[in-house]
């Protein structure tokens, strides 16, 4: 059951208005409501629950159940300036309420000291525009602690060397391992690595209103029907929602930040789902839309004061986007692993997280783990080993001796 | 060991499974589709066709056949593919009309010209099928990406990929009829799932602390 919510009117001048309910924005919600604000949070999706998240694979991937609709917000893209975008999915969100959250690997290892200082300890990097933030893993240590034991974080303290210093272990115990972790750990351990039980925000013991994962295979990129992935929308935006003080206001896109004459934020513009147009009177804004849509929020709230788009004095607002991106490694093996059952990861290395870019010849670095993401039709399309037919009796037969042996690496 | 690091565009790396780049668009029709291709194949009276006629379908079916085989499993005529296939083409691959229209043509042709007897594809022995399909496929670029393979023949690629989709497509949503897609490729449809998950980690002896030398690691 959830609480009476609180219903703002658009003309009530809130305390907050949150753009976005996902990683950031349910903490933000979670965080003011509980500090006594009156908060709105405005999310272009819809408000779905448990119920919603089914195990049809295809609904979920190719209807874009959970994320952003190309036929609703087309998108172009370019490789220079100079080239003319081309229509193409370039952006993939979660686009409900909980956000990317909802769907995400749920992969929750803490930023190394390295990540907060890299430009003092590297360098510049030609092409780029790399600094340091302007805090330190040691000033933000406390908060992570503090968001592993409120939205549940599964992992064993202390178990890679290179992790940073933490000031509790976690609130429960790993997940347990699948076949593909083994494997992982066994191979890396013989290569002189250091694996480790992945952290993940999925929930290995039940809490209340939560259960405990399941096991049931359908992680990444799905909606979790048991509660057990830990994401705002299992967590913070629940806790926001029991204050009292905060309205969850999905089916609202904002496409505009007001401002009075004085520069201060008046509220923010948004289309429900009628399309009708309304504004959100609110103090203040907090913008919490992904690296996408946040930057493109405030250059479309550009006004006379602010002819560059809001928050922009440096002018990078909107540059310099950097995705997610790496490699994955197929491998098959002689017995089943049924990787496809339990969650997507169980061990992880973090040996070439920090590396000196002058041996490796690149910057930067980052985890290895062994995931499982392919679902059956997709396994089928592109993961069977090179060579293999693509249709006939030897596809068929490769396919059905590999689905439940084949393990990746990501 | 596969190498596989351009497989996935970096782009579309928001934790959609690989295949989305080519179904994305059209799901609402896929699950018609194969909710169609369901009943189908139940029925007991031949179904009507939405887009096919019946010689169309016959020819059709038979190249399905080729590409996922009925052997000792099932193949893509016990999955209802024709008919799933079928409802797409008045559907999600309303595009792909012309694709059929002028590609089953051009096909028969080419078994004319391999085997000058045989009047049509579905009069052919297997092993005479395979080696008209075989025409307009290309294997240079066996085992390398997601997409669509450019350099094959659009007729026999949109074919194969149609007949992958019908077969594999989660049974719960109405194709893969049974799912006997998923029992071929040995996915349980059971719901939630208990350790031990497979054959390794059977016998895992529980987690061991790494050995304490990770500054000599750190490069």
């Amino acid at each position: 059951m959830r609480p009476d919510l609180p219903k703002y009117k658009t003309s009530d001048e809130v305390d907050f208005v949150i753009v976005g309910s996902g990683a950031a924005g349910g903490i933000m919600a979670k965080e003011l409501s509980a500090n006594g604000f009156r908060v709105v949070v405005l999310e272009q999706g819809p408000y779905l629950t448990e119920s919603d998240f089914v195990h049809d694979e295809v609904k979920v991937l190719r209807e874009d159940l959970l994320t952003n609709k190309p036929k609703l917000q087309p998108t172009s893209f370019r490789k220079t300036p100079n080239e003319k975008a081309k229509p193409q999915r370039a952006l993939v969100y979660g686009r409900l309420v909980g956000g990317t959250s909802v769907h995400f690997t749920a992969n929750f290892w803490r930023f190394h000291e390295i990540d907060f200082v890299e430009r003092s300890k590297v360098g510049p990097v030609p092409g780029a525009d790399l600094r340091d933030w302007p805090i330190t893993y040691a000033d933000l240590e406390p908060y992570y602690t503090k968001v592993e034991w409120e939205i549940g974080v599964s992992g064993q303290a202390g178990a890679s060397p290179f992790d940073p210093p933490r000031s509790k272990p976690y609130p429960m115990p790993p997940l347990p391992v699948k076949s593909s972790g083994v494997i992982f750990e066994r191979a890396a351990r013989k290569l002189g690595w250091h694996p480790f039980p992945a952290p993940m925000a999925i929930l290995s013991q039940p809490r209340p209103g939560r259960s405990a994962c399941v096991n049931c295979g359908f992680c990444l990129a799905f909606g979790c029907e048991v509660g057990a992935k830990s994401s705002s929308l299992a967590t913070a935006i629940r806790m926001a929602e029991k204050t009292g003080r905060c309205e969850i206001r999905p089916n609202s896109y904002v496409h505009r930040i007001e401002m009075d004459d004085n520069g201060r934020v008046t509220g923010a513009v948004y289309f429900d789902e009628k399309r009708n147009t309304h504004l959100q009177k609110a103090k203040a804004v907090v913008v919490c839309a992904n690296g996408a849509e946040t930057p493109r929020l405030l250059l479309l709230s550009a006004n006379k004061q602010f002819p560059n788009g809001l928050a922009n004095s440096s002018g990078i607002v909107g540059k310099y986007l950097m995705l997610n991106s790496g490699g994955v490694t197929t491998a098959v093996f002689e017995h089943p692993l049924n990787d496809y059952k339990g969650f997507a990861v169980s061990r992880i290395l973090h040996d070439f997280y920090e590396l000196d870019p002058q041996k490796v010849g690149f910057y930067g670095g980052g985890g290895i783990d062994a995931r499982y993401d392919l679902t059956p039709i997709g396994f089928a399309m592109g993961a069977l080993p090179p060579g293999t037919p693509r249709w006939g009796k030897v596809f068929k037969d490769t396919l059905a001796s590999n689905f439940n042996r084949t393990m990746e690496l990501f | 060991m596969i190498e596989n690091l351009s497989r996935r565009n970096f782009l579309s790396r928001g934790g959609a499974a690989v295949s989305a780049v080519w179904l994305s668009a059209h799901w609402t029709a896929i699950v018609a589709a194969a909710e169609h291709a369901h009943q189908a194949a139940k029925s007991s009276t031949p179904p009507k066709f939405q887009f096919f006629t019946s010689e169309q379908a016959v020819e059709i079916d038979a190249i399905t056949a080729r590409i996922i085989p009925s052997d000792e499993t099932p193949g893509a005529r016990e999955a209802g593919v024709l008919y799933f296939i079928d409802r797409a083409l008045t559907t999600f691959a309303v595009n792909d009309q012309e694709t059929y229209r002028e590609g089953l043509p051009g096909l028969q042709l080419r078994v004319r010209e391999l085997f000058p007897n045989i009047e049509k594809f579905s009069a052919a022995t297997p092993e005479q099928q395979d080696q008209v399909l075989h025409t307009f496929d290309d294997t240079a670029n066996y085992g390398r990406g997601f997409r669509l393979n450019a350099t094959a023949q659009p007729f026999f690629e949109t074919v194969r990929v149609h007949t992958i989709v019908g077969f594999l497509i989660d049974p719960d949503s109405g194709g893969n009829r049974d799912g006997v897609g998923w029992k071929v490729i040995g996915r349980d449809r059971q719901h939630t799932f208990q350790p031990p998950f497979g054959h390794y980690d059977k016998d895992y002896a529980g987690w061991q602390p790494n050995p304490p030398d990770a500054e000599k690691a750190k490069a």
